[in-house]
């Protein structure tokens, strides 16, 4: 499926310094829906070329860093079980510096 | 957003339907840290606004007629903060001349960067803007600091030296006060950073909204109460949609502090009240009036406040202009070395454990 990434507040600095990424991915093998546990999964192996302790930690993003699927706090949406569809846009955003 | 729009009704079955807490009308668009409230988009606008409005009328911020800048480093905090009070100061009549005041520490790459964000916001709000260097303060850039005694202590130099640029800015304004974008995690880390440190005195001030009222300019923190993920969500909108610059110093590690932020986040993910928790923590402390606190006079040289012969500031220019950059870093004081009955008995007056970035507390 096609999704709109974006990576904002530093983050971008991780992945090539590029702000936003049109990507295609597909649902893990033997499963029909895709997760943002998926995503998260297929971001740190694709997209982030260094320090992945500043996006990542343990299974989910490092405290700090504000996620938003298609303008709403994933945390109304179900953090990592959230479901993804066709076309939308994840936004995530690092709160840790820059005042 | 009319892509978005399109998206609403798939979007209200992954939200599981819910609605706003607030207008019970619209779908939410956060869960809210200091209330765990789900709120859509423009209940949140409003009651962001408003609790500011609130924070700045019961803490009497500013007096009608005040001279008010604005500590503007371009950064989400500041910028968020230009663009609050701007309104707020419109929508009810606070009467307060506005001004930004901008401080170039001459770091190539990134303060020249987030000076142009300062800049646009000059136009955006129409406030006037005024830029203090370090260059033409106390002749050296951060630049030129960094290249003489390398990245050991810059912090110290930087710390010291930005606050008097922002009290001497301020005073080249005239303004009354001098507002600045510290939010609610950046006091909470501060109050646990200073009882790591066994900084009393530092302790007993950092929660105060209101600072330095017996100093020439006093500084305010509108933002005390106010959550970083909140700051940081607000400009992500069509109504106020604005550019904000953010990125790490690049002469700053930070190391300690950052120890201390990446706490404060990890217990907001597990109780977001923890945070105003702390807070309340370090105003409820009490601190022991036998607890000696250094006495404020002026610099001998500069004018300047200061508790010690020189300031902060002289010390370690008196030490880049000489060649002796160690000067004023540790326990040597250089012009300051002579015994002063006021000096505290540890040399706990030394800046060298005080690395605080952009944050001046």
């Amino acid at each position: 499926m096609h999704l709109t990434l974006e990576f904002g507040g530093g983050l971008e600095l991780l992945c090539d310094a590029v702000k936003i990424h049109d990507v295609h991915v597909e649902p893990p093998v033997g499963s029909e829906k895709m997760t943002m546990r998926d995503l998260l999964l297929w971001v740190q192996k694709n997209l982030i070329k260094e320090r992945p302790e500043m996006f990542i930690k343990g299974d989910t993003v490092r405290p700090g860093v504000l996620v938003l699927v298609n303008d709403c706090d994933w945390e109304l949406s179900g953090q990592l079980d959230t479901t993804l569809e066709e076309k939308d846009v994840v936004v995530f955003i690092s709160t840790l510096h820059g005042g | 957003m009319a892509e978005a729009d399109g998206k609403a009704q798939k979007d209200a079955g992954r939200g599981g339907g819910r609605l706003c807490c607030i207008c019970q009308a619209r779908k939410p668009a956060l869960k809210r840290p200091k209330t765990l409230q789900q709120i859509c988009r423009e209940c949140f606008y409003a009651v962001f606004e408003a609790e500011i409005h609130e924070v700045i009328v019961e803490n009497r911020l500013f007096k009608p007629g005040e001279r008010i800048a604005i500590g503007a480093s371009g950064g989400k905090d500041s910028t968020v903060l230009a663009y609050v009070l701007s309104e707020l100061n419109q929508r009810h009549n606070y009467g307060l001349d506005l001004f930004l005041l901008s401080v170039d520490e001459g770091i190539t790459g990134y303060r020249d960067d987030s000076l142009e964000t300062v800049k646009r916001n000059e136009m955006q709000y129409g406030l006037p803007l005024k830029i203090v260097s370090y260059k033409d303060l106390y002749g050296w850039t951060m630049d030129e600091i960094v290249k003489m005694i390398g990245m050991k202590n810059n912090c110290t130099f930087c710390g010291v030296f930005r606050r008097q640029a922002l009290d001497r800015g301020a005073a080249m304004l005239k303004v009354d006060k001098l507002a600045t974008g510290h939010n609610a995690d950046d006091i909470a880390e501060t109050v646990l950073l200073n009882i790591l440190r066994g900084d009393i005195a530092r302790l007993s001030r950092c929660t105060s909204i209101t600072t330095g009222e017996d100093g020439p300019i006093p500084r305010c923190k509108p933002f005390k109460y106010t959550y970083e993920k909140e700051i940081v969500i607000y400009p992500l909108t069509p109504i106020s949609f604005y550019y904000y610059f953010s990125t790490e110093c690049i002469y700053s590690p930070n190391a300690y502090r950052g120890f201390a932020r990446e706490f404060i986040k990890d217990l907001e993910r597990i109780r977001p009240r923890a945070i105003l928790d702390i807070i309340r923590s370090g105003e409820n402390f009490r601190i022991s009036t036998s607890t000696r606190m250094p006495e404020q006079g002026t610099c001998e040289r500069c004018g300047y406040i200061s508790s010690q012969k020189w300031c902060k500031a002289c010390v370690l220019l008196e030490g880049l202009n000489k060649g002796l950059p160690k000067l004023g870093i540790g326990r040597t004081r250089g012009p300051n070395a002579e015994p002063k009955q006021d000096q505290m008995p540890n040399g706990s007056r030394s800046m060298a454990s005080k690395q605080c970035g952009t944050l001046d507390f």
